[in-house]
């Protein structure tokens, strides 16, 4: 990156470490570091849109809807989520695959399961075998986002169940003694006074979507893990910047990372979920009342 | 080969016993079941004996993040911080790089009179590496849970303790410690859960399965992975873990329902689920 840098062997001591750190592949760690930034943009927004098509079909007065939405809910209480994030991708890309062979190859004679393979006409594969490789790679990050989407919008939809549940009962019956439709009552009432009390359970759940995105590693995207163990490991005279085996320190750069974030994360929060008590018929808000703010 | 055999070949194979080689092609629902439940035997085993060392640790941390005294408080504060505020992902991951490199002949303390060698080797292993960094973890996440608890024990119930005479331990013992318990009993559950679901992580992150003993879900990746269809042997493990998050339920609904035996039935706290505490 720099003009001394040309020649590793001719530097030391903080030029050396300074170039060491600006080589290509650094630049792809702190790449990487926005993957986790993008991953993050992606999922929490469509989990918080699933989580509360969830809630929303948990209560719905629509049995299968209900039966939906209660199975939905309670997934993820029983089984690790580490279990869904391997098995949503490679059933999301062997649905997707199958269902674009059913439509693009309908005279197709053989079955897409052939003893220990899943085989998909040509046009069918998900992406084209014949596209640049930031097909592929993006291709896969997308079923990881939709993953965590799926995983984290059950999360959320439990707690949004949970907040819809404890918005007062009077407030519902005012609005019906008002005159409102259900329909009406639940845009108008339900919906803005839920926040408050699902903000500490989406507040709790951010701070568990952090701290999850290491697993990206083990849907196979190259995120910060998989830069951390290939830069870190020993590297020979062979290569331009030799070194011992450093992934001990790599590591320990990723934990002081996420512990900033989550520690930056947990300030905001709080200053949200003060703003938001403002007012509030809830402990919280009666606190800030008593303290004449 | 009949349903019997498999298990008799593989029911014990996590652990090593049985059948040496894995099986490879055709693979049965019987081989399914018999391998994943299998590997379920070390979730077990990480799980339970993390959650019980990890309580008496939960339980020294939680009392010295609750003390005045900054040299018992601060430490306190950083341990739960590291380990709660950090993924435990990178947690296994930088613990097994750390115990790889100490040496491997294991570590010599000297007393004066003579030295001790403390062997390190095991602590590279899965069984011991791994089970460290859970028991850390979990005790990092209960004690914050118990310290709750500890701040919401009733004013009342400690000047009940003060009227009777009682003070420093036997106050701690009698009065505060049965009332935390039972405050953070409903949260601790889902600890429990959580931390047996966080078991499955251990082969994924750094720590070898050494001539392929692993976990539930480190057979369910073989199978699906073997056979490319997702659909069988994820659900079988779903199955299981169900199946022990109940068994997890009912041991601490046991045990809730005993903490609670002095109290009204109608104001006896019910286990509930709150995802409160995931990694």
């Amino acid at each position: 990156m720099f003009a001394y840098c040309a020649d590793p062997n001719a530097i030391e001591g903080l030029s050396w470490l300074l170039c060491y750190l600006t080589t290509g592949k650094h630049l792809l760690l702190y790449g990487a570091v926005g993957t986790v930034v993008l991953l993050l943009a992606i999922a929490a927004p469509s989990a918080l849109a699933f989580g509360f098509l969830g809630a929303v079909a948990a209560r719905s007065s629509f049995l299968p809807f209900r039966w939906f939405g209660k199975i939905y809910t309670s997934m993820v209480r029983g089984v690790p989520d580490v279990i869904f994030f391997l098995f949503v991708p490679i059933a999301l890309d062997q649905g997707f695959e199958w269902l674009r062979h059913r439509f693009k190859c309908p005279d197709w004679g053989q079955p897409v399961w052939q003893g220990n393979d899943f085989v998909v006409c040509t046009e069918a594969k998900l992406p084209l075998s014949s596209s640049p490789q930031w097909v592929h790679e993006s291709y896969g990050f997308m079923l990881a986002a939709l993953a965590f989407a799926v995983v984290f919008g059950a999360f959320a939809a439990n707690v949004i169940y949970g907040a819809m549940q404890a918005v007062p009962r009077a407030q519902i019956e005012t609005a019906e003694a008002y005159g409102m439709t259900p329909r009406q009552s639940f845009r108008r009432i339900l919906v803005p006074q839920m926040w408050v009390y699902a903000l500490p359970g989406l507040s709790n759940l951010w701070m568990i979507l952090i701290k999850a995105t290491p697993l990206l590693f083990l849907l196979g995207v190259r995120d910060i893990v998989y830069w951390a163990r290939e830069l870190g490991g020993l590297k020979t005279s062979a290569y331009e910047y030799p070194h011992p085996d450093w992934r001990l320190w790599y590591f320990l750069g990723l934990l002081v990372f996420y512990l900033i974030v989550t520690k930056l994360s947990e300030g905001v929060l709080a200053r949200i979920s003060a703003r938001l008590s403002q007012g509030q018929a809830t402990f919280a808000g009666e606190q800030q009342r008593r303290a004449g703010r | 080969m009949s349903c019997l055999q498999t298990i008799a070949d593989y029911g014990l194979r996590s652990i090593g016993i049985g059948e040496r080689l894995l099986p490879r092609a055709d693979l049965t629902l019987c081989q399914h079941f018999t391998l994943i439940g299998s590997g379920l035997i070390w979730n077990v085993y990480f799980g339970a004996l993390a959650l019980a060392f990890g309580f008496f640790l939960a339980n020294a941390i939680a009392v010295a993040k609750a003390s005045d005294n900054p040299l018992l408080r601060k430490p306190a504060e950083w341990f739960i911080f590291v380990f709660r505020g950090s993924p435990l992902f990178i947690q296994f991951f930088l613990a097994y790089e750390t115990f790889v490199l100490l040496p491997r002949a294991g570590i010599d303390i000297p007393l004066g009179f003579m030295t001790i060698t403390m062997d390190t080797s095991w602590l590279s292993k899965a069984w011991g590496g791994a089970l460290v960094v859970l028991f850390l973890n979990t005790a990092a996440y209960s004690a914050e849970i118990f310290y709750g608890a500890l701040r919401s024990v009733p004013k009342g119930d400690i000047e009940a303790a003060d009227a009777y005479g009682m003070s420093g331990w036997s106050r701690f013992r009698r009065v505060i410690w049965p009332t935390m318990m039972r405050l953070a009993w409903p949260s601790y559950t889902n600890e429990a859960i959580f931390l047996f679901h966080a078991t499955t992580l251990v082969y994924f992150s750094g720590f070898p399965a050494f001539q392929q003993k692993g976990d539930a879900l480190y057979y369910a990746t073989y199978f699906s992975a073997k056979t490319f269809n997702p659909f069988v042997a994820y659900p079988i493990i779903a199955a299981y873990f169900i199946l022990l998050t109940l068994v997890i339920i009912g041991l601490f609904g046991f045990v809730n329902r005993r903490l609670n035996r002095h109290l009204p039935s109608n104001v006896q706290s019910r286990v509930r689920y709150r995802p409160q505490i995931l990694r």
